[in-house]
């Protein structure tokens, strides 16, 4: 992770981040996220430690299991924990402004504006007493006080034809439950994007869906960033759909980033033992189909009770390879080779290589 | 050919809509399938939400009461028949859940639910319900000492084994599944998978397993019957169904599964809109207001489930198969 | 019929062991805690619940014990100590005639001792309370369970009495039904015993409070109905008494034991007011109501009779509760926090 200062907020900003691949500034920039909850059962590590950024235009994949921190993670950024519950620190930079410790109110008004989220759950986002239309009109003029009650509704239409939704003007004066799953999907787009936010946070936006509607649901989130240029975080346990729609991926692991890199290093030439085994445990429509799938030993880590030393070695299975080091030390994110390419594993890099040409490369997807 | 353990014709579920106190229509949920299911085959049943999969799996163990046609298993007509007929039957045919966290009841110890169905049915097994229950959960691949643990201190997984292994309490020749590892993580997934497919091979179960990833139901089944809208559009064995599908339904959905290996999305075949209510489905052909191959003859002939080339894929579409020079339509 | 050759089969699964799949869960210290045991160790770390709880506890002691009390405290309920009062029926002394003999005072014009006719006035109250909500929470959670598993016109049935009962009004029901029954069954001169207003008064709470608990048994049990659980078992050809003792009940007991432990205040008050209207129980039956009725005309000059009444009976209800909304909190610790 580059090491730069910390932005002052407001200015435009310039910071050293020796991986970026373009010359853009990142939009987002998160450094050393800790996400922390007090629970009656002890200390939950939601997320410990995490740093990525995203660039406009490109889409961050942000994969792992339940428990892994990826939702914990985008709800900090967008400022959506309970102060009272939850302890955050390190830094969140959207744009150059710095969001950990800003008052909740400015928090809010980047929400929506400059930043937005679409949940996985429309029924559950969408009000249902209000019509649709009413809602993605509200959620601009929240952002445009100016803005009459005419223009809103002009530019809420215009939303929902862009969203792919026929009739918009229809469909405009329509209730939630008069929407299909997949159309829910997309009003819930068209009121995340109605005005024009620099960044979007997806959390699973197509795990309630049919398979043909996330199809669709995908191609028109790549259409749309295409036409808005707005950096996305995609948050979802699919390796599929990350491998068709982002850019560059981060993978987590009890809270911590275990892998980081654009697609093709991280889902092609993938580096972490953990990563491996996602690989290789998903079912495929490819490939011999009476092999038995290889899953990762064991089940995921609880956070109040993380394994010491890398997070994963309990069901990892060259874990005595290091002596004790995967059970006392932490393994840092290190370059893996590749430019931009990170991972967090004590295993030696040219061993790592021959592991998984041996024994991952022939099996499950990875093939 | 070995006679089928499990016969399903014409079987149909419609759940009566009512406006005020008249009945208005119905959800045809179910409309008229069939099937066999033989001793120690695997039967995949997949599609999308509303397709009735899921309501043929509740008729099949007679939790949901068919509207018509028959169920017949082990030579017996079970469609109609009462709690105390069914109870001998109960033993061959469970079903296993789809959610690890509702399908347990949490007030009860894991040996509880595993001895449930012995002690509803007054079961003593040879050596006693506790040696049985420990038994069967090490066959399932937990410990048999937490035997007096409760569901609540279990993870996704090891519930979702708890389950499996109160379906295995009966010794039954028939299992249910539905959508029994969609709530689970991945790395979790597959080792579910893996005791389901071992447990399949050493105990000579029959399975009709239910799901919407294509996937997993191709790590899992010997056949394949794709529904759509209460209809079984495609049925076949496993390599006809995904190496040769030929119903356009079929062939949309299977290219419409992101896959890790191929980040180009070109070339797949992309279904405009959402799958219609079965409160009013299609005339016709149920399929042809998505499909880029229909014709008006799908407005007005239903197509019927026909064997092609006298094999044992049958599919219900008027024109089957690869699309032909004159229509390149559907791709984009 | 061994399972060996399978067991052997689960041994060699892949990579992953049988039993693997365990440590991880075990990692955490408790072994094998029912979710009412986790209740209990939430209940024992709330202040409120403990002090309220040890306040009931006290309650219910002095009111089973209430013969032995009186052996120790050396004086009985019906006893009159017409020497210590003064010429207007007045107790003599500070307060009330508060005195290390009798140590609330006594009552004005009969001179009996307060302290001990409380204790039998608890006992009065909490007997009546507690046979009442049992009476309710037992029929509401049959009627319940029925009307919400099996549905369809036996639960249209249980729904329309549920609804016929709370039209009716309960309190004028009550001063119509108790004077009605105490003449129908003992004539106008006979003061009906003890045991008889007791059952009608129990009678009259058992037929107005069942509706509440049905109706919440009711919603549970609908709302359980369809859990996969409950299919599982259906599945499996479990009948209707498994489904509702052996699958139902334990997981709606969590509710209705915090109703049952908040009716109990509930019915002590309306004893009470039942008392005080004068169609409860009545003098010389030592009782709450009708104590603080017959306090009421000494309230300028006699303050300490209405005093100690009126304190025991606030403590009483207030701390049952606090201990009912305790219990909630413990066994649904989503429902509050």
């Amino acid at each position: 992770m580059g090491r730069s200062e910390s932005v002052p907020s407001g200015e435009p900003d310039r910071p050293e981040v020796p991986e970026q691949r373009s010359g853009e500034d990142p939009y987002l920039q998160v450094r050393d996220l800790r996400v922390r909850f007090d629970t009656e059962d002890g200390l939950v590590r939601a997320v410990d430690g995490v740093s990525f950024s995203v660039e406009r235009g490109r889409t961050l994949g942000i994969v792992g299991e339940s428990g892994s921190g990826k939702s914990v993670t985008s709800l900090a950024i967008l400022g959506l924990h309970n102060a009272k519950r939850a302890t955050i620190s390190g830094e969140i930079s959207v744009g150059g402004r710095q969001l950990v410790g800003l008052p909740e109110e400015e928090v809010r008004r980047l929400r929506g504006r400059d930043m937005a989220m679409i949940f996985q759950d429309p029924l559950s986002a969408l009000h249902p007493y209000y019509t649709v239309g009413r809602q993605i009109a509200e959620a601009y003029r929240v952002h445009h006080p100016k803005a009459g009650k005419r223009e809103a509704r002009n530019r809420a239409v215009d939303m929902l034809g862009r969203v792919g939704i026929p009739q918009p003007g229809k469909r405009y004066e329509q209730y939630p439950h008069e929407f299909s799953g997949g159309m829910r999907q997309r009003a819930m787009i068209a009121m995340a994007l109605v005005n024009d936010p620099d960044l979007v946070i997806a959390d699973e936006p197509t795990t309630a869906l049919d398979v043909t509607v996330q199809a669709q649901i995908l191609d028109l989130l790549a259409d749309l960033q295409a036409e808005f240029h707005s950096a996305i975080i995609l948050i979802t346990h699919d390796l599929g759909v990350v491998s068709q729609v982002a850019d560059d991926v981060l993978v987590m692991y009890g809270g911590r980033a275990v892998e980081r890199g654009s697609v093709a290093q991280v889902l092609r030439r993938p580096q972490h033992p953990y990563t491996w085994g996602l690989l290789s445990s998903v079912p495929s429509l490819h490939g011999d189909a009476d092999a038995d799938l290889v899953p990762i030993k064991g089940n995921p880590p609880s956070l109040i009770n993380l394994p010491s030393g890398c997070a994963f070695h309990p069901r990892c299975r060259y874990a005595g390879r290091n002596g004790d080091r995967s059970r006392t030390v932490v393994p840092e994110l290190r370059s893996a080779g590749e430019a931009g390419h990170l991972v967090a594993c004590h295993l030696p890099a040219d061993e790592r290589t021959r592991l998984y040409q041996q024994d991952i490369a022939q099996v499950g997807v990875a093939r | 050919m070995t006679e089928a353990l499990l016969t399903v014709r014409g079987l149909t579920k419609h759940f009566p809509v009512r406006d005020g106190f008249r009945a208005s229509g119905a959800v045809r949920a179910v409309d008229g399938v069939d099937f066999d299911v033989r001793p120690g085959e695997t039967l995949g049943l997949v599609g999308e939400s509303g397709c009735g999969k899921t309501t043929t799996g509740r008729m099949l163990v007679r939790l949901l009461e068919p509207t018509a046609g028959s169920i017949e298993f082990a030579g017996r007509d079970i469609t109609h028949a009462r709690r105390r007929e069914l109870r001998p039957l109960r033993q061959d045919l469970q079903i296993i859940f789809q959610d690890p966290y509702a399908s347990l009841n949490p007030r009860h110890t894991v040996g509880r639910i595993v001895a449930m169905p012995l002690q509803v049915n007054r079961i003593t097994p040879p050596g006693g319900i506790k040696k049985r229950v420990q038994e069967l959960l090490e066959l399932v691949g937990l410990n048999p000492e937490h035997y007096n643990r409760y569901p609540h201190e279990f993870s996704g997984g090891q519930r979702q084994r708890i389950g499996i292994a109160r379906a295995l309490a009966l010794r039954p020749k028939l299992i249910v599944a539905d959508e029994p590892v969609s709530a689970l993580d991945v790395s979790i997934q597959a080792q579910v998978i893996n005791l389901l497919r071992e447990l399949q091979r050493d105990l000579d179960l029959a399975f009709v397993f239910i799901a919407h990833d294509l996937a997993v139901i191709r790590h899992f089944c010997h056949r394949v019957a794709v529904m759509y809208l209460g209809k079984i559009v495609e049925i076949g064995d496993r390599d006809d169904i995904y190496e040769r599908p030929q119903h356009p339904y079929t062939r949309a959905l299977l290219s419409a599964v992101p896959d890790v290996t191929q980040t180009d999305s070109s070339g797949r075949i992309r279904l405009v809109g959402d799958v219609p209510t079965p409160l009013n489905p299609p005339s016709g052909c149920r399929f042809r207001t998505r499909c880029w191959k229909a014709q008006e003859r799908c407005a007005t002939d239903e197509p019927a489930l026909v064997p092609r080339d006298g094999g044992v894929q049958a599919v219900a579409c008027h024109f089957p198969g690869p699309d032909g020079q004159d229509s390149d339509g559907g791709t984009r | 019929m061994s399972l060996s050759p399978i067991d052997e089969a689960a041994l060699t699964e892949g990579p992953q062991a049988p039993g693997d799949a365990v440590p991880e869960a075990a990692a955490k210290e408790f072994v094998g805690r029912s979710p009412g045991q986790l209740a209990w160790a939430r209940l024992r770390r709330d202040r409120t619940a403990m002090i309220s709880g040890v306040t009931v506890v006290l309650f219910l002691v002095i009111a089973l014990a209430a013969p032995l009390i009186e052996r120790l405290y050396g004086v009985g309920p019906y006893q009159q100590f017409q020497g210590q009062l003064d010429g207007a029926g007045m107790p003599l002394g500070y307060a009330g005639g508060i005195s290390g003999e009798h140590w609330f005072g006594l009552e004005p014009q009969l001179g009996r001792d307060i302290f001990i006719r409380l204790v039998y006035g608890i006992r009065t109250s909490l007997l009546i309370a507690f046979v009442a909500a049992v009476i309710t929470a037992g029929t509401g959670v049959v009627l319940g369970v029925v009307a919400g598993y099996l549905g369809g016109w036996v639960d249209a049935v249980i729904g329309w009495i549920i609804d016929f009962t709370l039209a009716l009004p309960y309190l004028i029901f009550a001063l119509a039904v108790v004077p009605t029954a105490a003449l129908r069954f003992y004539g106008p001169r006979d003061n009906p015993p003890d045991w008889f207003k007791m059952t009608v008064i129990i009678g009259i709470f058992a037929a107005f409070g069942w509706t509440a608990t049905a109706r919440l048994v009711r919603g549970q049990v609908i709302s359980l109905r369809e859990r996969e659980f409950v299919e599982a078992a259906r599945a499996s050809g479990a009948g209707l008494l498994h489904m509702a003792f052996r699958q139902l009940l334990p997981n709606i007991w969590a509710p209705i034991l915090v109703s049952f432990s908040l009716a109990l205040p509930a019915y002590i008050t309306s004893e009470a007011a039942l008392s005080f209207l004068g169609v409860g129980m009545v003098d010389p039956t030592p009782d709450f109501g009708a104590m603080i009725f017959k306090s009421i005309d000494f309230m300028q000059t006699d303050p300490a009779y209405l005093f100690f009444p009126g304190v025991a009976i606030f403590v009483l209800v207030f701390a049952f509760n606090l201990f009912g909304d305790a219990l909630r909190d413990a066994l649904d610790p989503k429902s509050s926090r």
